[in-house]
């Protein structure tokens, strides 16, 4: 199959996979009990107001056209009003969007840092000592419920050790770097303000930490495992019969062919960190989507809860399409043949 | 392998021929054979056995009526008495996470049964069916697989209403595409072996071919995965336990007693910390003994 006809036949399933996202919550949000009209009137609504506001809302209509409407909002980006925060859900988005991402990298970056390694160390030393250690370290990220981690994590550093903030992204008494990309960290870099700088880099070490410690668990196992499987290749051998040093075959000729199959499954975990982040923002009080999203589900606030999970999937699915795009791109054999 | 095969962590059917002589059904000495060379899967399986137990003989076990208020010994610290303290309400907190493990493990159990048995009836049908109807059903597995099944267990269990029972339906309607995909790769790969052949040209019926041939070669991988899943699917349920969708009180459940306990973590750090062990330890069995049985029946792990 050539290159163009798999992103050909990616971007068909892409947009089949955004459709029925938008069937899910669109069914899902007629399936919630309780009336929605109601919840937007308000309890003490007489009954006349809540019809108005049903006409209002179109859910007199049928089905069908209720249907065609929200999907015409959705790609008007118009998600409808929370009903928690009264703002239009897009802009609640909007505005909590870059605290996960900010997150989710710090804690892929954490991953990666120590998992690539911790990986390579690994299957070098198979069945060893170091093996098994590193293999049950990362089983034990795999198996860590991330809010139970969390809150250790805020018991022993801000609560024993008192070292490092516990919950927010910034001091209380701090107001936010000038908005460029929205990472705390990069925008009162790029303002030069130093002590926002040290603050947001405080605040973000253990939740990071904690997003961090489970995909450290998936990034060793499957450097690992890639490892495993390249050091038999032929051109290993090859490498030790020419006499190379053990670290340039491992790392030059080792590494450089594992990575290569890595990158999908650590950007596939990279998605995966919406689910984590879901946890850690809710521990760590970071005003994020995942904070954002259970605060709505508390208030049974489904617009945004909705909204939520169209763009949660979408994003979700984009950033596999991205990440197999990227896979495509870094394999010699597969970029060829296109 | 084409790009949008997703790195194949499912062991596949290719296990059983490939292996040694014995192997060529689901042969549980063999596994055992396997498995007593791999300490951590080991060590996985007497976590397992230890959870098991500690379900079964709860009542056994535990020292204190799991509900049982003492308003006078409220959030004491553990003590001989009281090993892992007490509660808010002055609930025996070992107790409850004894019991528990009635709730957090057997909502696991759940979960991967319902998906499984959902997912290998479609999947088996969709493989044997062939032609239109599974390109249909596979097309539609795609778009449901591409779903992040968190974010869709938690929409989904919201919209039931938060309740253990709701968050179990939701987590076990995300996964059954995952099982649906396994099953009908194994059909497909079974139907093409020669001794399925072999045994049509003999004329055996249809019947015969799926009980003796199909089932038990299929199981094996299917199985493993299962293993695999109920960590994952324990996990997921304390996770919507911990944020409010799953068990409510006053039920003994993992998540739950964690979410209840955070609001004292800083003076009473007992009282989240045992429950989330909990949690912990049972994950880290049911993922040693899933990886263990994973690397007998991955031919690609036990070529080396």
């Amino acid at each position: 199959m050539s290159f163009l006809n798999i992103i050909r036949r990616r971007l068909v399933l892409l947009i089949f996979v955004v459709f029925g996202v938008s069937v899910v919550t669109f069914v899902i949000s007629h399936m919630i009990p309780g009336d929605p009209a109601r919840m937007m009137a308000g309890e003490r609504a007489s009954d006349e107001t809540v019809a108005q506001m049903r006409e209002a809302l179109g859910l007199d209509r049928p089905l069908h056209i209720q249907y065609l409407t929200y999907v015409g909002d959705l790609l008007q980006g118009d998600f409808g009003v929370s009903i928690r925060t009264q703002r239009p859900v897009m802009d609640d988005i909007l505005r909590f969007f870059p605290a996960t991402i900010e997150l989710a990298v710090a804690a892929l970056l954490f991953a990666i840092v120590l998992g690539i390694p911790l990986g390579v160390l690994s299957a070098v030393a198979k069945d060893r000592g170091i093996d098994h250690l590193t293999r049950t370290l990362s089983v034990t990220g795999i198996s860590t419920p991330a809010f139970w981690l969390g809150l250790l994590l805020i018991y022993l550093f801000y609560g024993q050790l008192g070292i490092l903030p516990g919950s927010g992204r910034l001091a209380g008494n701090m107001s936010p770097p000038p908005f460029v990309t929205g990472f705390y960290t990069v925008d009162s870099l790029i303002a030069g303000d130093w002590a926002a700088l040290r603050s947001a880099l405080a605040h973000l070490i253990l939740p990071a930490l904690t997003l961090g410690f489970i995909h450290l668990g998936v990034v060793t196992r499957q450097i690992r495992s890639a490892m495993l499987e390249v050091l038999q290749e032929d051109y290993i051998r090859t490498a030790k019969a020419s006499g190379l040093s053990r670290a340039r075959i491992v790392l030059d000729h080792g590494l450089r062919n594992a990575l290569i199959p890595s990158v999908t499954m650590i950007g596939l975990a990279f998605g995966d960190l919406l689910y984590g982040a879901v946890l850690t923002e809710t521990v760590f009080a970071w005003p994020g989507m995942g904070n954002y999203v259970v605060e709505s589900i508390a208030a049974l606030d489904f617009p945004a809860i909705m909204g939520f999970t169209v763009v949660a999937s979408t994003a979700y699915v984009l950033l596999n399409l991205l990440v197999d795009l990227t896979y495509m791109f870094l394999d010699p054999q597969i970029r060829e043949i296109g | 392998m084409t790009v949008t095969d997703r790195p194949e962590t499912l062991p596949s059917a290719e296990a059983d021929t490939n292996g040694p002589a014995g192997a060529t059904s689901f042969d549980w000495r063999y596994v055992w054979y396997q498995l007593r060379r791999s300490p951590l899967a080991i060590v996985g399986l007497v976590i397992i056995i230890l959870v098991l137990a500690t379900m079964i003989f709860a009542p056994v076990l535990a020292p204190y009526d799991p509900n049982a208020i003492n308003l006078l010994n409220r959030l004491a610290a553990p003590s001989f008495e009281h090993w892992f303290g007490t509660d808010q309400v002055g609930r025996d907190l070992l107790s409850r996470v004894i019991y528990g493990a009635r709730t957090s493990v057997t909502v696991g159990f759940a979960i991967v049964g319902i998906s499984m048995g959902f997912g290998v009836v479609i999947g088996a049908f969709s493989g044997l069916a062939g032609g239109r109807i599974d390109t249909v059903i596979m097309r539609f597995m795609d778009v449901l697989l591409s779903f992040p099944s968190f974010v869709m267990a938690m929409a989904l269990a919201a919209a039931l209403g938060p309740d253990l029972i709701n968050a179990m339906l939701a987590i076990a309607v995300v996964r059954i595409p995952f099982y649906v995909r396994l099953a009908r790769g194994q059909a497909l790969s079974l139907r093409e072996r020669p001794y399925v052949k072999a045994a049509v040209t003999f004329g055996s019926s249809r019947l015969h071919i799926v009980r003796r041939h199909i089932m038990p070669n299929s199981l094996a991988p299917i199985i493993v995965q299962g293993t695999l899943d109920i960590g994952v699917a324990i996990l997921t349920a304390s996770a919507l336990s911990f944020i409010g969708l799953g068990a409510q009180q006053p039920t003994a459940e993992w998540g739950a007693m964690v979410s209840n306990g955070r609001d004292f973590l800083l003076d009473q750090w007992w009282y989240p910390t045992f429950p989330g062990l909990a949690i912990l330890i049972t994950a880290v069995g049911f993922n040693l003994f899933g990886d263990g049985l994973r690397d007998i029946f991955d031919p690609r792990l036990r070529a080396k």
